[in-house]
């Protein structure tokens, strides 16, 4: 069962966050083909940072970030992503947590 | 920056290190602790249930000030299929004392708390310090951290790392492993807002009281997965968590696992009319007993998530983070007060003293649990749920079939579905690994 109308812009819509502009805290290298798991990340990642690009290469676009470090988990150790925390201050804010 | 050196740095303003950083500083160490976020909390994430007793250890009287949410009076258990839940509730009005047991809380506001006392205790907190690496002597002690900040190294004599559950430092000094997928949960939550008197009104409570619903079955889609729902002051904390193996496997969208819960028959009416104000995402340790890393060094002690230390069966968290941060700050006094160096070999008194406590004898009660959920996650988390359900549904509904026949249908669904053995086995394994 898929929910209708469910969308994650809407749901990081309501976080607060300062982005370190120009300046990502999480980078996919270059790769031809994405493994299992960097695929995965297209479905996994909870702020749905990750794309398909049309040539078949998974991008990132940090913004919406949360820090979780599911990326990492899964993607780290084979060195497809590079992964640290964004500079003190920047990232995300949580108001409640 | 700071060229003074300090007793002890404390990387982190969560649980373990406020409570770390907050003993060493009442037994009158010279303390620096480091947050990479704007204020202590903010990059926090939590269900949040905060257990009193473990807490009153470190500062007695805080419910004179800390912000706490409502105190628990019940708690109910569900097992939910697509279209109901079968359920085990738990109320007293013993819980209503003058020392409540449990509450709910809100991280972001309790950690700035937490932290207000920290400084009160005498610590210097600062935020918006990333600390990017630790520094090691020539024999390969820690002796201090590096900071994003201007200024570089900053020294002490111990490093507390109470660094969370992805902690990079510890891992990148390879002091512990990277939790693998399978022992790390993904939890992804959200914040509805609704008027105090109608919580009250929907979960039947008095001013104050609170009430939470744990929940498995169908709603984590086959993984090994927990659904949570717990009632604050004027907002409901709905979330759910599942392995991070079985998200990635099953290819699945946290939020989307999320929206599903919300629009559950069970769950929507409890919600209505909300409004969210936050979405959070967080990875909880779920590895167990069996995860637990070296847990102190030269130089350094690991404390809270990122040292492993969470009861997935009890779905205790910040209590053990807590216990955690104050013993090893406890064994660290006692080393320094005996005017010994912050050696591996004195360190140990952290993990002596921690084997002793609650932490590790319920981690190790539960030792074999992780891998037993991990492993059946379809049986425990699809098949099971889905058969209590139907159980439950023939036992309740009066429709003129004997019951000897619906007795038989039920038994005949659970021994389809898992046969003997099947049943048998899971039923011995459970009962091993919960003893």
């Amino acid at each position: 069962m898929t929910i209708a109308g469910s969308r994650i812009e809407e749901k990081l819509y309501q976080n607060r966050y300062l982005v370190d502009s120009g300046r990502p805290h999480i980078k996919v290298r270059p790769h031809q083909k994405p493994s299992a798991n960097l695929l995965a990340l297209t479905r996994v990642c909870p702020a749905q940072c990750y794309e398909l690009t049309d040539e078949g290469q998974v991008e990132i676009t940090a913004d919406g970030c949360m820090e979780c470090g599911t990326c990492r988990i899964l993607c780290e150790a084979s060195g497809e992503i590079e992964w640290n925390y964004p500079r003190g201050g920047f990232g995300v804010l949580f108001k409640f947590g | 920056m700071i060229k003074e050196k300090f007793d002890a740095i404390v990387v982190g303003a969560g649980m373990s290190g406020n409570a770390a950083a907050y003993t060493m500083a009442s037994h009158g160490l010279n303390v620096l602790q480091l947050e990479r976020g704007e204020y202590p909390g903010s990059k926090n994430v939590q269900g949040a249930i905060m257990y009193a007793n473990m807490l009153e250890k470190i500062i007695p009287d805080f419910r004179d000030d800390a912000p706490l949410e409502r105190h628990l009076v019940e708690q109910r258990l569900w097992v939910m299929d697509d279209t109901s839940h079968t359920g085990i509730h738990y109320r007293s009005d013993d819980f209503n004392e003058a020392k409540p047991n449990r509450y709910t809380i809100i991280r972001a506001q309790f950690d700035k708390w937490f932290s207000r006392k920290v400084r009160e205790a005498g610590a210097t907190v600062l935020c918006e310090t990333t600390v990017t690496e630790l520094v090691r002597d020539g024999k390969d002690k820690v002796v201090g951290v590096r900071t994003d900040r201007a200024g570089g190294e900053i020294f002490a004599d111990v490093v507390v790392l109470a660094e969370g559950v992805c902690g990079l430092l510890g891992t990148r000094a390879r002091l512990r492993q990277m939790p693998r997928p399978k022992s790390v949960a993904l939890a992804v939550k959200e914040m509805h807002f609704l008027p105090e008197e109608v919580i009250e009104q929907r979960f039947s409570l008095k001013a104050g009281e609170g009430c939470v619903i744990e929940a498995v079955g169908t709603i984590s889609r086959s993984m090994a997965g927990l659904g949570f729902l717990y009632t604050n002051k004027e907002s409901i904390s709905l979330g759910i968590g599942c392995l991070v193996s079985d998200f990635a496997s099953m290819m699945e969208s946290p939020y989307v696992v999320l929206d599903t819960l919300k629009n559950h028959p069970s769950i929507r009416p409890l919600i209505a009319g909300s409004e969210v104000k936050e979405y959070a995402a967080h990875l909880i340790p779920e590895g167990g007993y069996k995860a637990i890393p070296q847990l102190f060094g030269d130089g350094w002690v690991v404390v809270g998530d990122a040292a492993q230390l969470n009861n997935a069966v009890h779905r205790e968290g910040s209590n053990l983070a807590m216990t955690s941060g104050r013993i090893a700050a406890e064994a660290i006094v006692q080393v320094k007060s005996r005017k010994r160096p912050m050696t591996k070999q004195n360190l140990a008194l952290y993990k002596t003293m921690l084997d002793k406590s609650f932490v590790i004898k319920d981690l190790k009660k539960y030792k074999d649990m992780p891998a037993l959920l991990h492993t059946n996650s379809r049986n425990f988390f699809t098949t099971y749920p889905q058969l209590m359900s139907q159980a439950a549904q023939t036992f309740m509904r009066v429709d003129g079939t004997p019951k000897i026949d619906k007795e038989k249908a039920t038994t005949t669904a659970f021994i389809k579905a898992r046969s003997r053995w099947g049943l048998l086995g899971d039923v011995v394994r459970l009962a091993f690994a919960w003893r």
